[in-house]
């Protein structure tokens, strides 16, 4: 028989698809900014693979020449990042919900196995409760990404009054390379986290607008009495 | 976790089929009318009008209500004490980045260049450059950032603003709220607020590495202010106003921040 069965909190899935579009909002102005001087490209042994970015990206995505607007929608929807990001922090320690997130001791094994298993290379995936061991490092490391993003941040908007965080960051020049470098790491996480949302199926993306999944049990005869 | 006295029903297949039905009904309903709401603000902020030629122009308005905002929350970390960082002069630059000379292109007259200061009583003082190197040096060794997005570790000289006021007496001109510079030709001028301008490490500068500092740097005399981004940098300076009203500002009149404070 079909039953429901609660998967995730209102709160969470508030947060969760609040953070979609300001981050891309985040994204695409810090592109903007970026523009102004975009000295980053991955060199190996004096040959350039990559680029950030060619001329055909910018132009595609009418990114040149528009630092000030960039500079402008950054500083405003960094604050609602922010607050969301904090919100959602805040209400994962107080409900406890942590528990169900943070990486465990085994989840650093175990996240092998889910790896093999997603690759079809190994057929039984380790048992789980609300997420799998390699989803508790993903998502417990998007969070981490993202403090690190608010402190890389304010560590290049504010490097005199924030000195501490520059110097923690190693400097005001290696504060904008993290600081875009985790930009990657989000679009990364994203292709990533999108193919195994289509690959889980409808129940399980269900679950992140509606809150439940609907689960099929057997009738529980024996537990009557 | 049903509460074992609450009576329940049975459930049903057909009742819980019906639960499930109402509520992603619910949840998708509100799913796509928040998404629309939000599209639609986006879209009304992405169109907003940009604001007429002021003191600040060339931004959305409701973006610049947004830079003034944030501008008086970070200016409560702002403090004397937070001092650029400093580095030994021999990791300064041999060759200093440039880039523009807006306002200090044309020929300069070094011999009839003076420094107009324009005090609240109305008089307006005329000082020469070697008044100025009269004065006692301070050097600064510092990264220099762009609002581009570039930093470069620079070594500069001059006299700090804060010991240029004491010395010329213009305590009563920094109980207001902003400094205002020009060059000579008025063509790049910068607004500071007042507590910036007097930052320890404030300096006007005459020299860049230990030389003079060459016509396309600012010669004779121009503005480092390590808590700013360089486009408050003024090369080149004409003159010093004081004013209670934000001085006019060359980039803040293009979109930019005007407060651009580091």
């Amino acid at each position: 028989m079909k039953t429901i069965k609660e998967k995730h909190s209102l709160i969470m899935r508030w947060t969760h698809w609040v953070n979609f579009p300001i981050l891309t909002v985040m994204i695409w102005s810090g592109m903007l900014i970026y523009w102004a001087n975009d000295e980053y490209k991955i060199t190996i042994f004096g040959h350039t693979y990559v680029r950030f970015f060619p001329d055909w990206f910018y132009n595609a995505l009418h990114i040149p020449a528009r630092l000030a607007e960039g500079m402008a929608f950054h500083f405003l929807f960094m604050w609602f990042f922010t607050l969301n990001g904090i919100f959602y922090v805040t209400y994962t320690i107080i409900s406890g919900a942590w528990r169900e997130l943070v990486p465990q001791k085994k989840s650093w094994k175990e996240a092998w196995l889910v790896l093999l298993h997603d690759l079809h290379i190994r057929k039984m995936a380790p048992p789980q409760n609300k997420y799998n061991a390699a989803q508790r490092i993903a998502y417990t490391a998007i969070i981490v990404m993202g403090i690190g993003s608010v402190i890389t941040g304010l560590a290049i908007y504010k490097p005199v009054q924030f000195y501490y965080l520059t110097w923690l960051c190693g400097g005001y020049h290696f504060a904008r390379i993290i600081h875009f470098a985790l930009t990657l790491g989000y679009v990364f996480f994203f292709v990533v986290h999108v193919v195994q949302v289509i690959i889980a199926g409808w129940n399980n993306f269900r679950s992140v607008i509606s809150g439940f999944e609907v689960v099929n049990e057997k009738p529980k005869t024996a537990a009557k009495k | 976790m049903s509460d074992p006295k609450e009576n329940k029903k049975p459930e049903t297949e057909a009742s819980v089929q019906k639960q499930i039905n109402r509520r992603n009904f619910i949840s998708f309903t509100t799913y796509t009318v928040l998404g629309v709401a939000a599209y639609g603000g986006w879209r009304k902020l992405y169109t907003s009008p940009i604001e007429t030629l002021g003191i600040t122009s060339g931004a959305h308005k409701p973006l610049r209500r947004a830079l003034n905002k944030s501008e008086l929350f970070f200016r409560n970390f702002f403090s004397n004490n937070h001092l650029v960082k400093t580095y030994p002069k021999s990791m300064a630059a041999k060759v200093v980045r440039k880039n523009t000379s807006i306002g200090a292109d044309s020929r300069l007259d070094a011999a009839n260049w003076r420094l107009q200061v324009k005090k609240i009583t109305g008089e307006v003082l005329s000082i020469t450059i070697d008044e100025i190197k009269a004065l006692p040096k301070t050097d600064l060794v510092f990264d220099f950032k762009c609002v581009e997005g570039w930093d470069q570790i620079q070594h500069w000289g001059g006299v700090r603003f804060a010991d240029f006021i004491e010395h010329f007496g213009l305590h009563p001109e920094t109980k207001l709220d902003y400094v205002g510079m020009e060059t000579p030709d008025k063509g790049y001028y910068v607004g500071l607020d007042m507590a910036s301008a007097m930052h320890p490490q404030t300096l006007l500068a005459y020299e860049m590495n230990d030389q003079p500092i060459p016509v396309p740097h600012g010669a004779p005399l121009r503005l480092i202010i390590p808590v700013k981004y360089g486009i408050k940098n003024l090369k080149r300076i004409g003159t010093i106003s004081f004013s209670n009203r934000r001085p006019h500002d060359y980039w803040a009149e293009q979109g930019y921040d005007y407060y651009s404070g580091l």
